[in-house]
C-alpha cells in the first residue's frame, strides 16, 4: 500500500461523443467525473489493457477548452499504433477508456496572458492549439492571434469550419493555412512547406514579443522554431510540443 | 528515420514524472551537470524508444537522467547523474 497517492491518477472517462473531423481524426468527448480541471494546452494519458494484462499507453493533447462540460480528445489514427486504431475505430459511445490527467504545466497558454498569439501547427499538432482559440474564444479581452496550419490536402485540416467561424468573428484572430501536397481550384492559402518567407509573413514582428506555441511532428516543430529564432525570435518566447516521427506526443 | 525525428520534448514525460514526483515538473528548472545550462524540463529532449526513458540537455545533448519503470512491479530506476540541481515550485 502507498502511503500517497500519485500525483495524477488513473480513472474511467465515457466516451459521449464521437465526431469524424477527417477520415483518419476523429475527437472523442469523455465524461470525466473525477475531473479536476484543466489548462489549454495540457495532455492527457491513455491507458488500453489487454485481455493477458499487457498495457500500452500513450498521450494525447487536449482538444477542449477549460471552459468545456467534457474532456475531448482529438486523435489521429496511425494503422500501424498500438492505441489510436482502437480510439478511432473501435471504441462506441457508451464505452470506458482509462485516462489520467491533466498532464504538463509547461506547453499552456491562458487568456489572461495579452501578448500577441502566435500558433504554428503541423497536422494534428493543431490539436492542444485548438484548445487554446477555443479557450480565447470566450475570454472576454482577447489577445491578437495568429494561427498558421500546415496539412498534407484540404481533406485533412482538421476543424476547417470550426476555424473559419472562428476567424469570421472578427476578434482579432488571423488564419493561414498551407497544403503540402495539394493546391485545390480556388485555393488562396499558401502550397508549400512552411518556409523562412511564409514565417516572415505571418509572424509578429519581433519587437511586439509575442507568445508563440509550435506543436506537430518533430521535423516539422524543429524547422518552424529554427525559422522563428531566424526572424530573431527569443528562443524563450517559443514553446513546443514535438509528436515524434509522425501522430501524438510518444506516438501511436 | 533518424533518430533526431524521434526526439520528444520534456512534455511527453510529463506524466511519467507526475508518478515520481509530487509537483509538476515540466515547469521545474534543470541544471545539466555537463555544461551548467539551465532549462526548463518543458524544454529538454526526451528520447523514449530505449527500454528506458533517456532525457538529454538541449544546450549541449548529454544526458541528463534516464528513467526506467518496469511495467506491472511498480518499481522504478532514476538515473538523475546528469542534473545538478533542480528548482521547482512548492505543489
Amino acid at each position: 500500500m502507498s502511503l500517497r497517492g500519485p500525483l495524477i491518477a488513473w480513472q474511467f472517462g465515457e466516451l459521449v461523443e464521437l465526431v469524424h473531423e477527417t477520415p483518419r481524426v476523429s475527437s472523442l468527448y469523455f465524461n470525466m467525473p473525477m475531473w479536476p480541471g484543466h489548462l489549454a494546452g495540457q495532455h492527457v494519458d491513455v491507458r488500453l489493457t489487454a485481455e493477458d494484462g499487457y498495457q500500452a499507453e500513450r498521450s494525447y493533447s487536449i482538444a477542449s477548452p477549460p471552459e468545456a462540460r467534457w474532456v475531448a480528445l482529438t486523435v489521429e489514427r496511425l494503422d500501424d499504433g498500438e492505441v489510436s486504431p482502437y480510439l478511432v475505430g473501435e471504441l462506441k459511445v457508451g464505452d470506458k477508456v482509462e485516462l489520467r490527467g491533466p498532464i504538463g504545466g509547461h506547453f499552456v497558454w491562458r487568456a489572461g496572458d495579452d501578448r500577441p498569439l502566435l500558433l504554428v501547427a503541423g497536422g494534428s499538432g493543431v490539436v492542444p492549439l485548438m484548445a487554446m482559440l477555443r479557450h480565447r474564444a470566450t475570454a472576454p479581452h482577447k489577445a491578437p492571434a495568429r494561427l498558421l496550419y500546415s496539412s498534407r490536402a484540404l481533406a485533412d485540416i482538421i476543424y476547417r469550419e470550426e476555424i473559419d467561424r472562428l476567424v469570421s468573428a472578427n476578434d482579432g484572430l488571423f488564419v493561414s493555412h498551407t497544403l503540402t501536397r495539394e493546391k485545390p481550384a480556388g485555393w488562396s492559402g499558401y502550397t508549400r512547406r512552411i518556409d523562412a518567407a511564409m514565417v516572415k509573413e505571418v509572424a509578429w514582428p519581433k519587437a511586439q514579443t509575442p507568445a508563440v506555441f509550435v506543436c506537430g511532428p518533430t521535423p516539422f516543430v524543429e524547422t518552424a522554431a529554427d525559422l522563428l529564432v531566424g526572424l530573431e525570435y527569443d528562443p524563450l518566447w517559443i514553446k513546443t510540443e514535438r509528436f515524434g516521427a509522425t501522430g501524438g506526443p510518444g506516438g501511436g | 528515420m533518424q533518430t533526431s525525428e524521434m526526439k520528444l520534448d520534456g512534455n511527453a514525460i510529463a506524466g511519467l514524472l507526475g508518478e515520481i514526483f509530487a509537483v509538476e515538473m515540466t515547469t521545474a528548472h534543470g541544471t545539466c551537470a555537463s555544461c551548467g545550462a539551465v532549462n526548463e524540463v518543458g524544454r529538454v529532449d526526451v528520447y523514449v524508444q530505449a527500454p528506458g526513458t533517456v532525457v538529454r540537455c538541449p544546450s549541449c545533448e548529454q544526458v541528463l537522467m534516464r528513467i526506467v519503470r518496469q511495467p506491472g512491479r511498480g518499481r522504478y530506476w532514476l538515473d538523475l547523474t546528469g542534473v545538478r540541481c533542480l528548482e521547482f515550485a512548492e505543489g
